[in-house]
């Protein structure tokens, strides 16, 4: 077998984001059944510092494509270049973001390669690569082989801890922009419409409050001062997005966010399985609940049952006091 | 307009039977388990409706709308059902389930647009029994469209399609000139999430939240609209599987905890315990 390649993502600004250390740690697991080396591919309107950035990760080379139809990404542009610094390799991984579920299907088909996404776990059997894929709302892990020469995978973030760089200095390829297909005159960004906050990630928090339907027109005003006194990042469940109590990319579940930070608190979540899906490997849960039959406290390591509109502020009230 | 939907049966894992893995692991045991279009799909064939109608009451069929789906002989109650809502044709690639993956999927869908041509191709961001997330962006592909996937948003304009996609950092919205491939997120039947020119066009029209219900003759009616049955090998010669399941295993289960009694029993429990704070 030969190479792997990964894709780097980079945030609007040009920087290369964590998440990438991800996909760089999946490839580090699976090159020792493989028995190539490992190639990392940048894209962007200006990839110097993030090329410069990925040197330290013991790449045989980085591949840095600059063009200024990079700025913002669509997948049209992006995909060509990606199949083009993909020639000779035998595996292609990213990580599942939204850009890495949005592009790498599409270097997939154009490679006629076989898809493993959202992966959490891969090794080596028999010389084969054995992609560990949770299914079924996160009630099956299937484990499976792709049987294309080429082959595509993209990995769950909370899955593979942030590679750390292993020093040295890899070379730096700059190539040029593939050509690209009909499609990419025919797709516009129009814009990004940000969510501005000074809270970390949530798929990179060491701490995640999320709150629920109940909550209602209060989610911010109970939610924001928890998050703040646990520097925490703020999730969702879908019913409290759906009913517009918080924006879509709040939202944790099998169909949304996948997290696993160090404490999960929910608050007024009922524990549907999609939204377990997207919290269970929390390390620690707590579930704050009015219904003692709620199933999250099914999974929750603390209980505890209560009014929210009352337990939560006298929550953030004692951590406050804690931390002086 | 013409719109080509793509619809999949799935095993509902949100299911009081739950999912079991087989004994000795080499399959999912869907015994028990409700079978029923997966939810993304059903958003896509309601926003696919919204698009070719007057939204207004009564409401007009003013384009058309292809169902495709690829399993077995059970699947034409599930396209029945779509047809009864207000699709107008459907296609049924006869295979079971065992005999697809994601790549054979998308080169059959592809085949079947190029027979089809239609405007857009809609179909759900994933199925949730497999959670692969693949199809659309294949077939995008394949195709050499455009493609706006997780779309929350969808909004008519002439020859082209503003998609406000949910993405990590918020909401990003393209515009797509047609023909293109929309794959769509849970928002998409939100009242005013999906506007063709013609509703875009009347002041203060919305739909209902979800997805729409057929009465009963549009279910008698739906028995006579057509419903084509294809061969894989026809539109995907050679079709061959290239994933394989070895196995499959039932997650580590998280264990319950205990309930605290207050605030303060929290706090301590997270201070000293579990040492997270
Ligand atoms: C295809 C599909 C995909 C989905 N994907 C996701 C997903 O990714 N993520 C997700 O979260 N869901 C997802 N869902 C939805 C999921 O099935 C549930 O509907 C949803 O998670 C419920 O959200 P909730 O817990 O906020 O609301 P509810 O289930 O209504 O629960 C509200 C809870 O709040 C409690 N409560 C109310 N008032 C108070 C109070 N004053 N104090 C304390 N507690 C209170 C109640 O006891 C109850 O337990 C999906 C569903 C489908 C069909
Ligand atoms: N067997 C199938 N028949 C019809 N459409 C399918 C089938 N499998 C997948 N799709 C479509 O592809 C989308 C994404 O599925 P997946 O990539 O498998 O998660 C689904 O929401 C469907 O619209």
């Amino acid at each position: 077998m030969a190479n792997v390649l990964v894709v780097a993502e980079l945030s609007e600004d040009g920087k290369l984001k964590k998440s990438t250390l991800s996909a760089i740690t999946f490839a580090r697991q699976a090159l020792p059944a493989i028995g190539g080396a490992l190639n990392i591919v940048v894209l962007g309107a200006s990839t110097g510092a993030a090329a410069a950035e990925l040197a330290s990760y013991g790449a045989a080379k980085i591949i840095s494509v600059e063009d200024a139809s990079f700025a913002k990404y669509t997948a049209e542009h992006y995909a060509p270049s990606v199949v083009a610094a993909a020639q000779g390799v035998s595996l292609v991984v990213a990580t599942a973001s939204s850009f890495g579920k949005d592009l790498l299907p599409r270097v997939a088909a154009r490679l006629d390669a076989a898809f493993a996404g959202d992966c959490s776990g891969v090794a080596a059997e028999g010389g084969k690569l054995v992609y560990k894929r949770p299914m079924f709302a996160g009630n099956a892990s299937g484990f499976c082989t792709l049987e294309t020469p080429i082959q595509v995978a993209t990995a769950r973030q909370s899955e593979f801890t942030a590679a750390e760089p292993s020093g040295g200095a890899s070379p730096i390829e700059k190539v040029a922009k593939a050509s690209v297909g009909a499609a990419a005159a025919r797709v516009e960004f129009v814009g990004l419409e940000a969510v501005k906050s000074a809270r970390p990630e949530l798929a990179e928090a060491k701490v995640v409050v999320s709150g629920g339907r109940g909550l209602k027109e209060k989610f911010k005003e109970v939610m924001e001062p928890l998050a703040d006194a646990l520097g925490a990042a703020i999730g969702a469940s879908r019913a409290a997005v759906d009913a517009g109590y918080a924006p879509g990319d709040f939202q944790v579940g099998q169909t949304g966010k996948i997290v696993a930070p160090q404490l999960y608190v929910a608050v007024g979540i009922s524990g549907a399985i999609q939204h377990i899906a997207g919290m269970k490997s929390s390390k620690v849960i707590v579930a704050i609940n009015k219904d003692p039959e709620a199933p999250i406290f099914q999974i929750a390591d603390y209980g505890l049952v209560a009014d929210m509109f009352q337990a939560v502020p006298a929550l953030t009230a004692e951590l406050k006091k804690r931390h002086g | 307009m013409k719109v080509l939907v793509a619809l999949k049966r799935v095993a509902d894992p949100d299911n009081a039977n739950k999912v079991k893995i087989a004994a000795g692991g080499g399959a999912v045991d869907t015994t028990g388990l409700e079978w029923k279009p997966n939810p993304f799909d059903e958003y896509a064939l309601e926003a696919a409706l919204r698009l070719t109608e007057n939204g207004k009451a009564p409401k007009l069929r003013l384009g058309e709308v292809v169902v495709v789906t690829l399993g077995p002989k059970e699947v034409d109650q599930t396209l029945r059902a779509a047809l009864a809502t207000g699709a107008d044709r459907a296609i049924r690639v006869d295979v079971t389930d065992d005999q697809l993956d994601g790549r054979l999927v998308a080169n059959a869908i592809k085949a079947i647009v190029d027979a089809e041509k239609p405007d857009v191709v809609l179909m759900g961001k994933q199925a949730v029994d497999g959670d692969s997330n693949q199809v659309g962006q294949r077939v995008a592909e394949l195709l050499d469209w455009p493609m706006a996937t997780f779309a929350a948003t969808i909004k008519e304009e002439d020859g082209a399609l503003l998609v406000g996609r949910e993405v990590d950092g918020g909401v990003l919205t393209l515009r797509v000139k047609l023909p293109a491939v929309v794959t769509v997120d849970l928002r998409i039947v939100a009242p005013l999430s999906v506007l063709s020119k013609v509703t875009a066009a009347e002041p203060g029209f919305k739909y209902n939240d979800g997805v729409r219900f057929a009465p009963l003759p549009a279910i008698m009616a739906a028995k006579k609209k057509p419903l084509d049955v294809k061969t894989l090998t026809d539109l995907v010669p050679g079709a061959a599987l290239t994933t394989r399941y070895l196995k499959f295993e039932r997650p580590a289960q998280r264990a319950a905890g205990v309930k605290v009694k207050d605030v303060s029993e929290l706090v301590e429990k997270l201070a000293n315990v579990a040492k997270v704070i």
